[in-house]
């Protein structure tokens, strides 16, 4: 089978599926047969990629913003602003709750799974970062260190290190076997304390690894002149895993308003975003030699989260506007020429 | 509309010194003096207890505006009502949100109204309304409710200025809100909680220097009042005594001389230092203090920036609370927990709440209040008032009722008679105590 390429420069929306409140993350399963989507009325929405056939999962008491599934896509793992943590058979005609765990004190945002062990990890506003095993759901260890609000979870792709990050852009490094802190990474830029205001604002609202863990991206706002108005800009902070180093502040050439909440690498080196804020939802493009974006798509509504398909080539969005929409970065086929009306019948001599 | 003594009144006739020398001895009839109608400024019941026992009101104000529904009016569960959860409280079947555990406990002591729709949703207009019960209108500057109780409440023998606004930031000075009260009520703002500007006296200036410089000074402000007595010169020298009389204790204005262990209760941070502050203010006798937090504006991530601010108030705010009752002082000091307006139930794109003055609610407690008490509700999701709808008028009168002050009664400037709340409004009866 022919590798299919992506051209992002013609990414277009291809579908859009309504649910009844508004949506604030979004995953597709590891197999990317389905797309999940945590709703603001407590409820997950599992959207079959194909048919658009929507099944709603019912159990959480609060906002869910942090989803991960086992490497074959089985189990679906969420945590809610409640502090829980469940678990879903993701494949199941009708998905109940298969175990409720009260993991964190106040909000838990983040959760990720481990590729390869019994282990998942999750992150809340207590401070603290969690491990459980996936299998039984017992508690495994806890890290701690973090003094600000913990918002996502990462495992590396080498499967010895995870990485949390804070509402003050405060990135710490574990080692998961120790649990020991390796080193604190910098992502401060997607962070401002307001005087005016006496708030801290941004924080890192999404992140991701490159497939081969080279570099660490972290999706936030940038730029903030009004903390309490959102007036400021989406950034992603490109890190070198290696060094620490931070490589690229990721901005754009005409700058929407309003924050980068998640964020993918893309097989081809290319990183995208979504964004949302007062200037309405995009889909952002960065290459690693540029600041600025190559490619910005303006989208219907409000962006909230992004998640990118195995195949490529699409990529799911989270909307206010209760939509979950899909993107394709491929052109329009281009259109069948129409056939040929039939020919008159000769008008009858009179 | 200005302050101006051309009433010829005994009061205003007397000298500063001679008026306190006169009114020492009687509370009542010094206050009463300064009012008609409406049966009096000062109910007959309470002037008896006045002597013995002075009523405070303790005003804290959320700036930018609190959400009702993150805070004493949640809808969990509904298209409105974000991510938090409502928690119980210690008044059976009233809940209040998650993020105001500690504040939770101490709801034996509190009230809420639920139902305030004053149809504002201007941060200026708004601040304005609820703290002088009225809008502001062309023709009449109305007095902050600081200058009202300064006047209505604080014995004219008080070393202590009547009304004390404790800000987050600022430098201090006055509040200039006292209107046709005059700038005697003005209150004063200790900017950043810091105690007022050149409390202490100049190093090179003995004790026995100052003394006689104070002596002299009074002399010659005697001798011009007997002659040109306005509003403004009475306020000058009034100023000058509170400032060597506040000189004298100074110390009230110095939370350090708390006990740590009290300093660790209410929080190393801004506001829990000013509620502090606060409570050592009360305590010590100042009559109306105005604690503010802020800030609430929250059109983006309410729900983030309510955790933080919320998580700074509620310990200092609760602790305040549980100590004015465990010193006895509750009883005798009026708690509102106010804003300009509160927040509008829609979620905004940007996880925001914008102005909302439609339907949203007011917390009080301490004097006169019935503690425990829910007044009004709003709908299922909170967009409307579904009963007992009040405005800042009523709520006005309703603070003045509680600390024992006839509401109808009228202030009488320069010869004019002014109302001290809004006569077409009234108190909200059920939630006085």
């Amino acid at each position: 089978m022919t590798a299919v390429t992506a051209e992002p420069q013609k990414t277009r929306v291809l579908s859009a599926w309504k649910h009844a409140s508004p949506l604030i993350s979004c995953r597709f399963d590891p197999t990317g047969r389905f797309v999940f989507a945590g709703a603001e009325d407590h409820r997950v929405v599992r959207w079959d990629v194909e048919t658009g056939k929507a099944t709603v999962l019912a159990g959480h008491q609060s906002w869910v913003r942090g989803m991960s599934f086992s490497k074959d896509g089985a189990t679906l793992v969420t945590v809610d602003y409640a502090g829980r943590l469940l678990w879903w058979d993701a494949t199941a005609e009708q998905p109940k709750p298969t175990r409720t765990v009260d993991a964190h004190r106040g909000w838990a945002r983040g959760v990720d799974v481990h590729r390869e062990r019994d282990l998942l990890a999750t992150v809340g506003n207590d401070h603290l970062v969690k491990l459980w095993s996936l299998q039984s759901g017992e508690p495994l260890g806890v890290l701690e260190g973090h003094e600000s609000h913990i918002y996502c979870v990462l495992f590396h792709p080498d499967g010895e290190s995870l990485v949390s990050a804070d509402l003050k852009g405060v990135i710490r490094h574990w080692e998961i076997d120790s649990g020991k802190l390796v080193r604190k990474l910098d992502a401060s830029a997607i962070h401002k304390y307001d005087g005016g205001f006496r708030a801290d604002c941004g924080g890192v609202r999404g992140m991701a690894f490159r497939a081969d863990g080279g570099h660490l991206a972290c999706a936030g706002i940038s730029n903030v002149t009004n903390a309490f108005a959102g007036v400021g800009n989406p950034m992603v902070v490109r890190i070198d895993w290696k060094t620490g180093k931070v490589l690229r502040k990721h901005g754009q050439k005409a700058k929407p308003r309003g924050v980068a909440w998640g964020v993918a690498f893309h097989p081809q080196g290319f990183l995208i975003a979504a964004s949302g804020g007062g200037g309405g939802g995009f889909l952002l493009f960065w290459k690693e030699d540029s600041d600025e974006e190559f490619f910005q798509l303006k989208l219907p509504n409000t962006a909230r989260d992004l998640s990118a398909h195995p195949d490529g080539l699409r990529v799911a969005t989270a909307h206010h506007d209760r939509h979950l929409r899909i993107s394709v970065m491929q052109p329009k086929p281009a259109a069948k020429p129409a056939a040929k009306p039939a020919a008159k019948p000769a008008a009858k001599p009179g | 509309m200005d302050c101006k003594y051309a009433c010829g009144s005994p009061e205003h006739s007397m000298g500063r010194r001679s008026f306190l020398g006169g009114v020492a001895a009687g509370l009542a009839g010094g206050l009463g003096a300064a009012v008609i109608g409406g049966g009096g400024l000062v109910t007959p019941a309470f002037a008896r207890h006045l002597e013995s026992t002075q009523r405070r009101v303790l005003v804290v104000f959320l700036s930018g505006g609190v959400s009702q529904l993150e805070t004493w009016d949640p809808k969990p569960g509904t298209d409105t009502g974000g991510p938090f959860r409502a928690i119980p409280t210690t008044v059976p079947g009233v809940h209040v949100s998650e993020l105001l555990p500690c504040t939770a406990r101490q709801m034996h002591h509190l009230a809420l109204v639920r139902s305030v729709n004053t149809g504002e949703n201007d941060h200026g207009k708004g601040s304005y309304l609820m703290t002088r019960g009225r809008r502001r209108e062309a023709s009449t500057e109305y007095p902050h409710l600081g200058a009202v109780c300064a006047k209505t409440l604080n014995p004219p023998t008080s070393p202590l200025p009547g009304y004390i606004r404790i800000s987050p930031g600022g430098s201090g000075g006055s509040t200039r809100d006292s209107a046709y009260l005059g700038p005697k009520y003005d209150g004063i703002v200790l900017g950043g909680g810091k105690p007022p500007r050149d409390i202490t006296r100049p190093g090179k200036l003995g004790a026995d220097a100052d003394a006689r410089r104070n002596e002299f000074r009074r002399g010659l402000d005697e001798r011009f009042l007997r002659r040109r007595r306005t509003a403004a010169t009475e306020a000058y020298t009034y100023s000058y005594e509170q400032a060597r009389r506040l000189m004298e204790r100074r110390r009230i204005f110095d939370t350090a001389h708390e006990p740590p262990r009290d300093r660790e209760r209410y929080g190393s941070h801004d506001f829990g230092r000013h509620c502090l502050l606060a409570r050592r203010l009360l305590e010590n006798g100042v009559t109306f203090v105005q604690v503010s937090h802020t800030n609430y504006d929250t059109h983006f991530e309410n729900f983030n920036y309510h955790i933080e601010q919320l998580g700074e108030f509620d310990r200092p705010f609760a602790t305040l609370i549980e100590d004015l009752h465990q010193r006895g002082i509750l009883q005798s000091t009026l708690v509102v927990v106010m804003s300009e307006f509160g927040r509008t139930p829609r979620i905004n794109a940007t996880y925001g709440r914008d102005h909302w003055g439609k339907s949203w609610s007011v917390a009080l407690g301490g004097c006169g209040i019935q503690a425990g008490a829910v007044i009004g509700k709003t709908n299922r999701n909170g967009t409307e008032v579904a009963d007992r709808q009040v405005d800042h008028g009523d709520l006005f009168h309703t603070y003045m009722k509680a600390v024992g002050v006839d509401s109808s009664g009228e202030f009488e400037i320069g010869g004019r008679p002014l109302p001290i709340a809004d006569p077409a409004r009234a108190a909200i009866e059920e939630v006085l105590a």
